[in-house]
């Protein structure tokens, strides 16, 4: 039954309903895939093929229930019953390891579970496991793992993005219908570009950050992969709203995503901002993403430039703000309450050797970097000053709104480079994020899909934003351009 | 010789009574009495992935405090972390408030020896507490042991400006503040339990001089007693420096219990940098201007309007009136006696109060909750007394079984028969008997041992069992024993 693995949540949702094959079924399905797969892809962290079992199980339970009483209504089941998920290993799942990629929490059980994993959990949802990630999210290529590097199931020798690169992998090669992920930078929408998935990243505040181990706090969105922007849709919707544990969670409605069946784009204004054309990007990504600009105006909508004129200074800006709220959030690490601890002999021995061999060099990068930052003397220079370049950053967007619906761009200069290629310049790696964190600066919505592939055989994604709390009109936007290309459905050589 | 004064700035740290938490919904325990890590969860033990959520209560608490201290509350307040690494902090910063505090420029009214001088708040703010370390030494080794218990529990800071002089003036300071948060229920104010944190910052300068001298800051001070004495001692050292032409340098010092002296802990190359940077995890913190009038509006008679009420309206001597107020807890009751009263004044209340009552509490070490003595009573008993219904010194023993067995006034009156006699007759009676029972201390009364007088009244109370009208006794015995001497003459 390994054609399970290649349904659309809609259609697993059906057959389950129907009894054409059980929740369990599914499950195995997917857990072969992911026994085939996961040696050459490594996407996973904790495979957890026993609680999926179990889960598949109780989900097989209810829809029993449900036949068995003979009901017709939907309503009675849970949106996701019995469909599996994975799992960004930055979002806790009660008695579940949450190393975040990090030596310094490979023991850590959380004893509790993050919000959005839990909306999904109360939505029926079957975890696989806990996906690969660039350690403590910090890194474009899901290289700066303490537990290896995941690969891209379009080519294993090149990167899947990152960080959320192991969730990214995973659903582009079928192990998973899809896959949460966290996007402080960029994390989300560029794996997704380069796995050729669809990504969305929310409104800052959108989705709760509880039990979304921190990064950048004013920056971390909690988000999600599947194949396509319609089944993207489905999850965020569940996963969004208002959570009393998460003070900074915004208060709007969520409105139900409701997508026409027939493409159409009659009305909507998109945006093309000639920041985000820079020289030195592949030309193979400009073309693709010029092409299916084109095509959205095809179905009706209407093109503008915009201009975004401080985007050059979101690189700078971020990479001040970010690493000094990593530098107080990555401060408990300590060795004392949970997680690895090094031998030694007296305390302070401890803590210091705890965060030597507990903590990757990038992390220590930004560790350093961010302190530096916020000390005495320059905080003002640095920290404040990236504050105030970010509102200018936000209102850029804010004004491109009052004119456009939507702003159409790249994800990343490049499709997927190789492994290896940027792990000795950092700031080559900053660069593979100069499209998408202006989005985290300005907290606004991004979305990421496929829209062409490399002479190579990679994907190229493209990136949709709009005004904040309008995610509705990127996944319309997107679902429209899926009803009439098929980038969204190409399969990579690894999968089952 | 030059005159030097001293310029002292006061930061107090007091826990607020919340029922949870400042930020998470842990309840909140006496840390010296609970077993460590027993009011303990993910969010105040800082483990990855968790959220601050703030204490509207906490809130609530330092609003009422802000605004007693006549503070100006800024309608957006913002939470800032400050970045410092110890064990006893879980996160590795401490969530408070740093440059947008809640509530600014305050007044507190101090009473001096020379009257009253009003002192100014810098800023009022909420903050977390940090956990507790201890160190253990057991089989040749040493153990640090943290408990979280107090880890997130709401404190308020309030920062004075240097207007405070003496040591004396203080302790008058920080005597007034634990009045006013006991008032308004916002603390419990018990320094020995770390419920109220003092930390003086002194510096001395020539008189009159309008410049700052180098600060050195007192902590762990936990009695009004070695406040004042730390102040006393930090200013005399400072002085002696400055006298022989010393520099004072800039430090935190301890204070020495045993030997009361202060010992240096951190110079000033050693200070932190603390990192500040708003708390992204929180949003500002908005106040209403309809929240505020709300409490403003709940807002109880704080104490130095009390303690003028007491004197100006109700006549009370100073030294009373400064006495009830001291305790919110006496000097609520004490109103409560007010206004129950019928006949006697404010002002014997006030003696009873502060005099048979205290007493009575003191000595057997009781608190007003526990004494089965209501206001209604207690006022029911004053105005009997004065009514001539029971004499003062049977007066005092119904109070005192009052105390304890919870009856009325009137009850233990009746039961005991010691309603007060004013039988001019009966009192003629016994009086009589008396001088005739005692020829031989008569006798010593008529060569002139006028002292007796007492004796006989004694004598005359003891068979009327303490019933008889005192002063008509006395009238009576006066009268009877002058006809004694003048029909001797
Ligand atoms: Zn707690």
């Amino acid at each position: 039954m390994s054609e399970l693995t290649d349904l659309s949540v809609p259609e697993l949702l059906a057959g389950m309903r129907r009894g054409d094959f059980s929740a369990v079924e599914v499950t195995r399905a997917f857990l072969r895939a992911i026994e085939c797969l996961e040696p050459s892809l490594h996407t996973l962290i904790t495979f957890t093929p026993e609680l999926a079992v179990r889960m598949a199980e109780e989900a097989d339970r209810r829809y029993r229930a449900w036949r068995h009483e003979g009901s017709s209504t939907e309503a009675a089941l849970p949106p996701l019953l019995g469909i599996p998920i994975m799992i960004k290993d930055v979002l806790c799942l009660k008695g579940v390891p949450c190393t975040c990629g990090s030596r310094i929490l490979q023991d850590f059980v959380p004893p509790y579970t993050a919000t959005a994993v839990q909306r999904l959990l109360d939505a029926g949802v079957v975890v696989l496991g806990k996906t690969n990630t660039d350690e403590f999210a910090m890194g474009s290529s899901t290289e700066n793992s303490a537990f290896g590097a995941t690969r891209n199931p379009w080519n294993p020798e090149h990167v899947p993005g990152g960080s959320s690169g192991g969730s990214a992998s995973a659903v582009a090669a079928r192990m998973t219908p899809a896959a949460l992920g966290s996007d402080t930078g960029g994390s989300i929408r560029q794996p997704a570009a380069y796995c050729g998935v669809t990504g969305i990243k929310p409104t800052y505040g959108r989705v709760s950050r509880y039990g979304l181990v921190a990064y950048g706090s004013s920056l971390d969105t909690v988000g999600v992969f599947a194949r396509s922007a319609a089944e993207t849709a489905l999850f965020f919707s569940l996963m969004a709203g208002h959570d009393p544990l998460d003070s900074t969670s915004a208060r709007e409605p969520v409105p139900p995503v409701s997508l026409p069946d027939t493409p159409n784009l009659n009305g909507l204004r998109i945006g093309v901002p000639e920041e985000y054309f820079i020289s030195g990007m592949s030309a193979e990504v400009e073309q693709a993403v010029r092409n299916a600009i084109a095509q959205m105006e095809h179905l009706g909508a209407t093109v503008q430039n915009v201009r975004l004129p401080h985007t050059g200074y979101a690189l700078p800006v971020y990479y001040l703000i970010a690493p000094a709220e990593a530098s107080a959030n990555l401060a408990r690490y300590d060795g004392v309450r949970f997680g690895y601890r090094a031998p030694a002999e007296r305390l302070w021995e401890m803590f210091d050797r705890t965060r030597g061999n507990g903590f990757g060099a990038e992390v220590k990068r930004r560790i350093m970097l961010g302190t530096y930052a916020l000390s005495a003397g320059y905080y003002d220079a640095y920290y404040a000053q990236a504050q105030k370049v970010r509102t200018l950053i936000r209102q850029d967007f804010l004004d491109a709104f009052q004119q456009v619906d939507v702003i159409a761009c790249p994800v990343a200069p490049t499709p997927a480079f190789r492994i290896g290629e940027h792990t000795d310049d950092p700031l080559a790696m900053y660069l593979e994020d100069i499209f998408t964190l202006p989005a985290n600066l300005a907290g606004i919505p991004g979305l990421a899909f496929p829209a062409g592939f490399s002479a190579t055989g990679l994907p190229i994604g493209m990136q949709l934003m709009s005004a904040p709390f309008r995610e509705e009109i990127l996944f319309h936007t997107a679902h429209a351009y899926q009803q009439v290309t098929d980038w969204h459905t190409r399969r990579p050589p690894l999968t089952p | 010789m030059v005159a030097f004064e001293a310029v002292i700035g006061l930061e107090i740290h007091a826990e607020l009574l919340t029922r949870s938490k400042m930020f998470c919904s842990c309840p909140v325990v006496d840390s010296t009495q609970a077993e460590p890590n027993v009011a303990v969860c993910p969010i105040c033990a800082g483990m990855p992935g968790t959220l601050p959520v703030i204490n509207r209560q906490a809130v609530e608490l330092a609003l009422r405090v802000a605004l007693a201290l006549g503070c100006q509350i800024h309608p957006v307040s913002v939470f800032a972390r400050k970045n410092y690494f110890y064990p006893d902090l879980p996160k590795g910063y401490q969530i408070s408030q740093y440059e947008q505090p809640l509530a600014v420029n305050g007044i507190l009214p101090i009473e001096t020896e020379s009257g009253w001088r009003e002192i100014r708040i810098r800023r009022v703010h909420l903050e977390e507490d940090t956990g507790k370390l201890s160190h253990v030494h057991a089989d040749g080794e040493v153990y640090s042991l943290v408990d979280l218990n107090r880890a997130g529990v709401p404190l308020l800071e309030i920062v004075s400006e240097p207007d405070l002089r003496s040591a004396q003036e203080v302790r008058a300071y920080a005597q007034t503040l634990r009045i006013l948060l006991r008032t308004l229920q916002a603390s419990s104010g018990d320094m020995e339990k770390g419920a109220l944190r003092i930390e003086p910052n002194i510096s001395v300068r020539p008189a009159g001089s309008s410049t700052l001298g180098t600060r050195v800051e007192i902590k762990n001070l936990n009695s009004f007693r070695s406040l004042e004495r730390a102040v006393a001692y930090q200013i005399e050292v400072q002085v002696g420096k400055l006298s022989r032409g010393e520099v004072v340098e800039q430090e935190t010092v301890g204070w020495d219990e045993a030997q009361e002296i202060t010992f240096s802990q951190r110079s000033k190359e050693e200070a932190h940098d603390y990192r500040y940077f708003p708390e992204p995890d929180l949003p500002p913190l908005v106040v209403t201007p309809e929240w505020v009038e709300s409490i403003r509006a709940a807002l109880p008679e704080l104490p130095w309007e009390r303690q003028r009420r007491y004197v100006e309206a109700l006549g009370l001597a100073p030294a009373e009136a400064r006495l009830l107020v001291s305790d919110p807890a006496l000097a609520d009751f004490f109103d409560r006696v007010v206004g129950a009263l019928k006949r006697a004044p404010a002002r014997m209340a006030a003696t009873w109060v502060t005099g048979e009552l205290l007493a009575r509490l003191n000595e057997q070490g009781q608190t007003l909750e526990v004494l089965r003595l209501s206001p209604e009573g207690f006022a029911d008993l004053l105005d009997r007394t004065v009514e001539g219904q029971i004499n003062l010194n049977t007066a005092k023993g119904v109070l005192q079984e009052m105390c304890m067995s919870g009856k009325p006034a009137v009850q233990i009156i009746a039961e005991r028969g010691l309603e007060q006699v004013s039988d001019p007759e009966w009192i003629a009676r016994i009086v009589a008997q008396v001088l005739r029972e005692n020829p031989a201390e008569l006798d010593k009364y008529r060569s002139g041992k006028s002292t007796l007088f007492n004796w006989f009244y004694g004598q005359v109370m003891r068979l009327t069992r303490g019933k008889a009208n005192p002063q008509m006794v006395r009238e009576e015995l006066t009268r009877c024993l002058e006809d004694q001497v003048r029909g001797e003459s």
